[in-house]
C-alpha cells in the first residue's frame, strides 16, 4: 500500500512532511494533511493559550498514546521521542490557518511525556471542556495532569490497580463461572 | 453570532468557575460530611438505574429542597474496555467493535472508522459507495433522532411519544436489516466502501420511508411543539450559552442550539455532503425546547438528503477495487488457488496500513463524532481513540442543571441525550 498515493495529492502542497514551519516557536509536520506541531512539555501551555487568541477556541479532544512498543516513530528534528505522548485536537471555528477543504480548522498538539515523571499541565484553566478528558487519559494511561482541580479515576472503579490502556498492561482473563466449561488456555 | 474576545470572561470560562457549575462535588469523606451538616442540603444519587437515565448514567446530586445545587456525574458502568479490545483487531475487525460504542447510530461510528483508515491507506472509494455511506447515514440519524424523540418524550410525559418514535425508527431499522442483516451494529461501513451493494428493490424501501416520516414528523409536531405541558417544561430550561459551549467543547444539536450554526457537514465537508443541499439548523435560546425543534427539523433536512441520494445513486462498484484491501469475488476462490490464499489472508491476517496517524470526525446525531487512529505498519491498529460526543457533551450538564428543579434534571439528561455505550466505551 506504501506507493498508493492518497487522492488528492495536487491539492496539498506535502502531504506528509516534516516543515521547517513553526508555530509560536514549535516544530510541525502534516500528515496526510493534516497539522501536527509538537511543542515540548515547558511551552505546552503557552502554545495552547496563543493558539486559542489565534482562533482556535475549542479543544475537541485530548487523549494519550503509549509509544511502549513503537519507539521509531517518526518526529520532526529537535523533538526526543518518549514513551507518552498526550495528543490535544484544536478546532477554530473561523477560517483558521489555511490548508484545503477547512483542514486548516484544525490543529493537532503531540506532546511527548516521558515515563520517569508522566506530568502535563492541566488545561483546565484554558479549556474546561478537558476536565473528563484528562481524567481519562489519567485513569487510562495514568499521567498526571497537574493543574486539574480532580483528577480521579473516571471509567475504572477508585480502588483499581494499574492503567489498562497502558501497552505493558496484561489484558488478563476472568476464570469462567460454569461448571464444566473449558478451561482457558 | 459568537463573542470574539480572547480572554476567559469572552470564552465562558468565568462562569463555570462560579461555585457548583465546577462538574463535581469535593470528592473528600469529610467534605461530603461537611455538607451532610448542614441541613437543608441533602445529597441524593440518581441512577445508574434511574430510567430516564437512559442507560447506566449515575448522578450525584446536592439538593436544597427542590433546587439542584450541584450534580456530579458518576460513568464507567458501561466500560467494557473497547479501546483496548481495538488493538487487538485487525483493521477489518475494527468496525464490528467501534459500531457497539454508539449503539443508536452504528452508521456514524463506522463511517468515521473507515473514513480513518481509508485516509491512513490513501484509496479512494467509488463513487456509489460514498452515495450509500451517505444514505444509510442519514437514515440513521432520522432513526437516532426518532428514539430520542421517543425517549424524551416519555421524559417529559408524553408517553405516546414513546410509541410513535419507536415505530418510525422501526421501519428505518427494518431497512437496515435488508441492507445488512441486522437491525443494529451492522458492521456495514467497512475500510474501503460497504460490505454489500443495496438489496433489489431498495429504491421503494427508501421512497416508502420518504413518503411515510415527513407526515409523522408533522404529527410529532403537533403533538408536541404546541403542547403547553411540553412548553412549560422545556422552554427556558438548561439554558446554555455559546461561549460556554465552545469552552466545554460541546458540539451537535447542544451548540447549534446557542446560535451557533456549526455543522461539519457544511463546514469541513466529508463524504458527499458538500454536493447535496441541506440547511442547518440553528436555535436561539440554547434552550431543551430549542434542542427538540433542531433534532425535529434535522430529520427533515436528512430526509431531504436522502431524496438527493436516492436520485444521484450512481452504478457501479460498491468497495474498492485495490487487491490490497478487497477480498476477491466469491466466484473467483472456486477457480483460482491464489484467490482463495487471497481471501484467506486477508481474513486472517488483514491487510497492513502504512504508518501514521490520522485524526477523521464526523457529524453524528450527537455532535463531533472522531476516530484518532495511531498505525505502527501493521494490520491492527496501534492505537485507537474515539472522540464521543456523548462523553464531551456530559459536561454540559452540571452545568445546565444548576440551580434548576430536581424535574427539570429529567429533561436535561434527555436533551443532552448521552448514549452511555459511547460515554463509557
Amino acid at each position: 500500500m506504501s506507493d498508493a498515493k492518497p487522492p488528492d495529492a495536487g491539492e496539498v502542497p506535502a502531504q506528509d512532511s516534516f516543515q521547517d514551519e513553526r508555530i509560536h516557536g514549535a516544530p510541525t509536520s502534516r500528515f496526510r494533511g493534516q497539522l501536527v506541531v509538537h511543542p515540548d512539555r515547558a511551552s505546552y501551555l503557552d502554545l495552547v493559550r496563543a493558539l486559542r487568541d489565534d482562533g482556535f477556541r475549542m479543544c475537541v479532544d485530548l487523549t494519550a498514546v503509549d509509544y511502549l512498543v513503537h519507539a521509531g516513530r517518526p518526529l520532526p528534528e529537535g523533538v526526543e521521542p518518549e514513551r507518552f505522548e498526550v495528543v490535544v485536537n484544536l478546532l477554530s471555528m473561523e477560517a483558521g490557518l489555511p490548508g484545503p477543504s477547512g483542514a486548516g480548522r484544525r490543529i493537532r498538539l503531540r506532546v511527548q511525556v516521558p515515563e520517569s515523571d508522566p506530568t502535563l499541565p492541566s488545561l483546565y484553566e484554558l479549556h474546561p471542556g478537558t476536565d473528563l478528558m484528562e481524567r481519562e487519559a489519567y485513569d487510562m494511561f495514568g499521567i498526571v495532569f497537574t493543574g486539574h482541580p480532580d483528577l480521579a479515576r473516571l471509567l475504572m472503579p477508585d480502588d483499581w490497580e494499574g492503567h489498562p490502556l497502558r501497552k505493558d498492561y496484561g489484558v488478563g482473563r476472568i476464570p469462567v463461572q460454569f461448571k464444566g466449561a473449558p478451561q482457558p488456555r | 453570532m459568537t463573542a470574539t474576545g480572547t480572554d476567559s470572561a469572552a470564552c465562558g470560562v468565568e462562569a463555570l468557575r462560579e461555585p457548583g457549575a465546577v462538574l463535581r462535588l469535593p470528592h473528600l469523606p469529610e467534605a461530603v460530611e461537611e455538607v451532610r451538616t448542614t441541613d437543608d442540603h441533602m445529597i441524593i444519587n440518581m441512577g445508574p438505574q434511574h430510567p430516564s437515565t437512559h442507560g447506566v448514567l449515575r448522578l450525584m446530586l446536592e439538593l436544597d429542597g427542590e433546587t439542584v445545587l450541584a450534580v456530579k456525574p458518576v460513568i464507567g458502568y458501561l466500560h467494557t474496555g473497547m479501546e483496548k479490545q481495538a488493538e487487538e483487531l485487525t483493521y477489518l475487525q475494527g468496525p464490528t467493535n467501534v459500531t457497539r460504542m454508539d449503539y443508536t447510530s452504528p452508521m456514524f461510528n463506522e463511517l468515521a472508522f473507515a473514513l480513518a483508515v481509508e485516509e491512513l491507506l490513501g484509496i479512494e472509494v467509488p463513487e456509489r459507495a460514498t452515495w450509500i455511506r451517505m444514505m444509510l447515514c442519514e437514515l440513521n440519524r432520522v432513526s437516532s433522532h426518532c428514539l430520542w424523540m421517543a425517549t424524551n418524550g416519555m421524559d417529559l410525559g408524553a408517553v405516546s411519544m414513546m410509541i410513535y418514535g419507536f415505530r418510525e425508527r422501526e421501519m428505518i431499522l427494518a431497512f437496515f436489516e435488508k441492507c445488512s442483516g441486522l437491525r443494529m451494529n451492522h458492521n456495514y461501513i467497512r475500510p474501503g466502501g460497504v460490505a454489500a451493494d443495496l438489496p433489489d428493490g431498495w429504491q421503494e424501501d427508501v421512497r416508502h420511508i420518504l413518503e411515510t416520516v415527513p407526515k409523522r414528523l408533522d404529527e410529532y409536531d403537533r403533538l408536541l411543539s404546541g403542547q403547553p405541558i411540553f412548553q412549560e417544561r422545556s422552554q427556558g430550561v438548561g439554558v446554555i450559552t455559546a461561549a460556554e459551549c465552545m469552552a466545554l467543547g460541546i458540539t451537535g444539536p447542544i451548540l447549534r442550539s446557542t446560535g451557533v450554526a456549526w455543522d461539519l457537514r457544511k463546514d469541513m465537508p466529508y463524504l458527499f455532503y458538500d454536493k447535496v443541499d441541506f440547511d442547518v439548523i440553528a436555535g436561539t435560546y440554547g434552550d431543551t425546547f430549542d434542542r427538540y425543534a433542531i433534532r425535529l427539523d434535522e430529520m427533515r433536512e436528512s430526509l431531504k438528503i436522502v431524496e438527493q441520494c436516492l436520485d444521484a445513486m450512481p452504478r457501479g462498484d460498491y468497495k474498492s477495487q485495490d487487491k490490497k484491501v478487497t477480498p476477491p469475488p466469491r466466484a473467483r476462490i472456486d477457480e483460482s488457488m491464489e484467490a482463495l490464499i487471497h481471501h484467506f489472508k486477508i481474513f486472517t491476517e488483514g491487510f497492513k496500513v502504512p504508518e501514521g496517524e490520522v485524526y477523521c470526525a464526523v457529524e453524528s446525531p450527537r455532535g463531533e463524532l472522531a476516530h484518532y487512529i495511531v498505525s505502527d505498519g501493521s494490520a491492527k491498529p496501534y492505537r485507537l481513540h474515539v472522540r464521543g460526543p456523548s462523553f464531551v457533551n456530559l459536561q454540559a450538564m452540571p452545568h445546565m442543571m444548576r440551580g434548576g428543579l430536581l424535574a427539570d434534571a429529567v429533561a436535561i439528561i434527555s436533551t443532552v441525550d448521552p448514549v452511555m455505550g459511547e460515554v463509557d466505551r
